[in-house]
């Protein structure tokens, strides 16, 4: 099967797409939406809120998450906001500069009629929230309250606290339950993807194992969507939480679905260092401390003095220096590779010396403490309890590290990715953020996607198929996918060599992030393909799974989870040596400007790869989606 | 700056089914960094089980920065361990010393069967708010966010208990297995908000009814708020007393008005 990549973006101005789109929509009438069975897989922001919609609506909706409730999905961890051009501040925000400013933020790389539309609907998801009782922070008179984020001159962020993914996703969440009360929606706890069934090009559904049994299981669907997230955890250290992983995707690109942009991955630069070698994962300090904290390293590598006995004179405060127009609040990519140069040129700070400063001394003096901890509180207690430091009276130290993927599977305009019935929704797409997205951009994309476009683009794939009959649980496919599944799993448990699913995810980890993290070059991307194969042939042959696969074996989901970031692992490397150039989050050290900064190819890279599956995870056939900007110039990145 | 914990003596409930017996394993943890987080230390400790070729021991963990609620644990007989408004996931071993015997059980409360080891089912949380913690408001059609003026303290209020993440700490903190203050912080956060008047009473009543069936009752011991890694006052139990007494009433008047 080869693929053809038909964005079907509608015809008209940018601001007229979406409109005319829906207005031209084939419709599914009420009555015959309980004839259409939808599988959401994932409930985070963009599962829950797609179900919820689709249940409102009347189709018959089956929910799949392999957490214990659907409330704990990793959409809850965003910590600072969501943005929408509400410009209830009065301060010149809109549609188009919302727009505008994520098409710049992408580094120019994503599809315009998409961010069009994601802008569009941004207001109405604020409506919407509010409606459901989330507890948005507000003024003393009443009103909602904006702060500002990464690679904005307005605000425009809706925040709750530093808890904005948790009051979202738990609002997502009591929705979608009141459907599960109702009988409309069922919901499958603890339950893991293993394969997508397509039947005659189409997709006729999905095989689930039972984590708690081992139990294999079809299902038959109408249209299966996949809200499953990123891949963010190749990395091994991310700030992504323990399960998050790419195996739905995954066995979707197996399937026939492109994979769009896999080397488009956002590094944030603020995180907690790492501290000792056994530790698992990062933890990531909201964006919105940017607003108040500024970020310095001294100027002397050999400094010993600790952060406040550092004068004034001697110190770099590097972003603003270098970016005096944004300052602190410079995009994720520019500020982490500023951080990273710091600590390359052996000015980090801490005990390791892997870290730059983010100082909170002077929004202390100016606001006052009360202030700082209203506006941060919840922030500066986790980071006490992780680091061990109080940030009131020392600065805070941060570093870069793993934290959301743009790249995912490719989808057209309606969100569906080029196998016929088949979806994929928030961070599991690639369509919004191009090759870097703005903070507090992520939840509003999952939310988007899940209320206001899915419920409308999928009713014009399902309207011609009423009244005609699906292939049921029976068909051969299905069988044939579960013996594949039972066969893939228990292999696992046989191979009964000498090494943990752990082990091998933090050696792909560490070549990933080698070669493949915050700046890479030709020849370490080859080295990382060399390499790659190698581990993999290991892995095939050492891994060691205790237990069985007729229980709760948590060895056993982690070591399918680490068989798929390997494959993932090898096609991102060979999407970002294919890149020659640097862009956003995708940074090639070959290409930059003499100040360091990146610098992209529109002639030869103005567009999406999407990659094919062959068998062979070395031997992806790349293909292109041409990026054409009608509503705005290609212009070079500047945040000074 | 890290300094290394030696010979902690870990007690650890294994049991390989709900309907396993189950009983305590010992443990020897040589050497752990004071920087490891508790459940990192745990994966030391499964590491080497695998290296063993033994069973490593099943818990419940994902995001690891105390705001998903999946992990659990009753470290020395206490929800979440010694520090206060901290989950297990972000304690930290400095909160320990050398030579320290460490008891690690599960969540216990007969509404949280065991599934395996430590992990329990707490499905019986999902339950109660499918019962009535939301708001029906269907998608689309919702008027502009600042119609409604919401002033900063009631929000403010809304949030602390809204804050909850369902993790079970005072459930399993409860002699009594009583889920109180789950139930009371999310009527709380939406009965507290103008948006959520319109089925205040229903939400109440069919809330407490539907926690009736799975949980213990409430004696107001108070270990919930102790236990509760958000620090959820159980003030919000009284305001869903209040709410459960005035609905019992109110209901009663609209069905006959029906």
């Amino acid at each position: 099967m080869t693929i053809t990549l038909n964005s079907k973006i509608p015809a008209g101005s940018i601001n007229d797409k979406w409109n005319t789109y829906k207005e031209d929509a084939k419709l599914v009438a009420p009555g015959n939406k309980r004839k259409f069975k939808v599988i959401v897989v994932g409930s985070g922001l963009a599962g829950a809120s797609a179900a919820a919609t689709m249940a409102e609506l009347g189709y018959q909706v089956d929910v799949f998450t392999f957490h214990d409730s659907p409330r704990r999905a990793h959409s809850i961890a965003a910590q600072g906001g969501i943005n929408a051009a509400k410009n209830y501040q009065g301060d010149g925000d809109s549609v188009h500069r919302l727009f505008y400013d994520t098409i710049k933020g992408g580094d120019f790389r994503s599809r315009e009629a998409n961010v069009h539309r994601l802008a569009e609907v941004s207001v109405n998801i604020i409506d919407q929230m509010v409606a459901q009782g989330v507890p948005f922070a507000r003024e003393y008179g009443g009103m909602l309250d904006n702060r500002s984020f990464g690679g904005a001159q307005v605000s425009r962020t809706f925040y709750a606290r530093g808890q904005t993914g948790q009051q979202l996703l738990l609002g997502a969440y009591q929705q979608l339950a009141r459907q599960i009360g109702l009988g409309n929606v069922r919901m499958f706890n603890r339950t893991e993807l293993v394969d997508v069934v397509t039947i005659e090009g189409r997709c006729a559904g999905i095989v689930t194992r039972d984590l708690v049994n081992g139990e294999v299981v079809s299902h038959s669907a109408h249209a299966v969507v996949m809200a499953t997230g990123g891949y963010g955890n190749v990395f091994y250290l991310s700030t992504n939480a323990m399960a998050c992983n790419v195996t739905a995707a995954w066995r979707a690109h197996r399937k026939g679905a492109a994979f769009a942009n896999p080397c488009y991955t956002q590094i944030h630069p603020t995180c907690i260092p790492q501290s000792d070698p056994t530790q698992s994962k990062l933890t990531l300090m909201s964006e919105s401390l940017r607003n108040d904290g500024r970020v310095w390293v001294p100027q002397n590598p050999d400094e010993t003095r600790s952060a406040s006995q550092v004068p004034e004179a001697e110190r770099d405060y590097i972003l603003e220096r270098l970016y005096p127009s944004y300052g602190n609040l410079a995009p994720r990519d520019i500020s982490s590779r500023a951080a990273k140069r710091s600590v390359d040129s052996g000015r980090g700070v801490g005990p390791l010396k892997n870290g730059v400063y983010l100082d909170f001394s002077d929004a202390i003096n100016r606001l006052g403490k009360d202030v700082v901890e209203e506006r941060y509180g919840n922030l500066f207690q986790m980071y006490e309890r992780i680091a061990g430091e109080n940030p009131y009276d020392m600065p805070m130290r941060i570093y870069p590290a793993t934290h959301y993927t743009m790249g995912g599977l490719w989808v057209d305009y309606e969100l569906m990715t080029n196998i016929p019935g088949l979806y994929a929704a928030g961070e599991a797409n690639f369509s919004d953020h191009g090759a870097n997205r703005l903070g507090a951009s992520a939840l509003m994309q999952g939310l988007a996607d899940g209320y206001f476009v899915l419920p409308y683009t999928i009713g014009n794939y399902l309207a011609p198929m009423l009244n005609k009959p699906i292939p049921g649980t029976d068909h051969p496919a299905f069988k044939e996918a579960e013996m594949a599944a039972q066969t893939r799993y228990q292999g696992y448990v046989d191979i009964k060599g000498t090494r943990s699913p752990d082990y091998f995810h933090r050696e792909v980890g560490r070549i990933i992030w080698d070669y493949c993290g915050m700046e890479r070059t030709q020849q370490g991307l080859e080295k990382a393909l060399s390499e790659l194969p190698a581990l993999y042939e290991e892995f095939q042959k050492d891994l060691r799974v205790t237990g069985d696969a007729e229980s709760m074996n948590q060895t056993l989901e982690k070591a399918g989870r680490v068989d798929d970031f390997f494959q993932l692992g090898m096609l991102m490397c060979r999407d970002a040596l294919e890149r020659d150039e640097s862009c956003g989050g995708h940074f090639r050290a070959e290409y930059q400007t003499e100040e360091g900064e990146a610098m992209r190819d529109d002639e030869k890279f103005a567009h999406v790869a999407a990659w094919e599956w062959t068998g062979d995870p070395t031997k992806s056939i790349r293909h292109k989606e041409e990026l054409n900007f009608e509503a705005i110039h290609l212009a070079t990145r500047s945040y000074k | 700056m890290s300094n290394h914990l030696k010979n902690l003596k870990l007690k650890i409930w294994r049991q390989s089914g709900p309907t396993d017996k189950g009983h305590f394993e010992d443990h020897i943890m040589p050497e752990i960094s004071d920087e490891a987080s508790f459940l990192e230390m745990l994966d030391v400790l499964n590491e080497g089980l695998i290296g063993e070729n033994k069973l490593p021991v099943v818990f419940d963990h994902d995001c690891r920065e105390g705001i998903c609620g999946t992990c659990s644990l009753m470290i020395n007989g206490q929800a979440h361990g010694p520090e206060r408004s901290t989950a297990t996931c972000q304690l930290h071993m400095r909160k320990f010393k050398s030579g320290d015997e460490i008891v690690i059980e599960p969540w216990r409360a007969s509404a949280f069967p065991i599934i395996k080891d430590l992990m329990v089912d707490r499905s019986a949380f999902d339950r109660i708010i499918e019962s009535g913690g939301f708001i029906s408001a269907n998608t689309g059609g919702a008027p502009d966010a600042n119609l409604i003026p919401i002033p900063k303290s009631v929000a403010d209020a809304a949030m602390d208990s809204a804050q909850c993440i369902g993790c079970g700490a005072c459930v399993a903190a409860c002699p009594n297995g009583a889920a109180n203050l789950f139930t009371a912080a999310k009527i709380a956060h939406l009965n507290l908000l103008p948006q959520g008047q319109a089925e205040r009473f229903k939400r109440t009543e069919a809330m407490v009814e539907t926690m009736d069936e799975y949980f213990g009752s409430c004696t107001n011991h108070g270990e919930c708020e102790a236990a509760c890694p958000k620090e959820i006052s159980i003030d919000v139990i009284a305001l869903m007393n209040k709410d459960y007494r005035k609905s019992k009433f109110k209901n009663r008047k609209e069905i006959s008005r029906s």
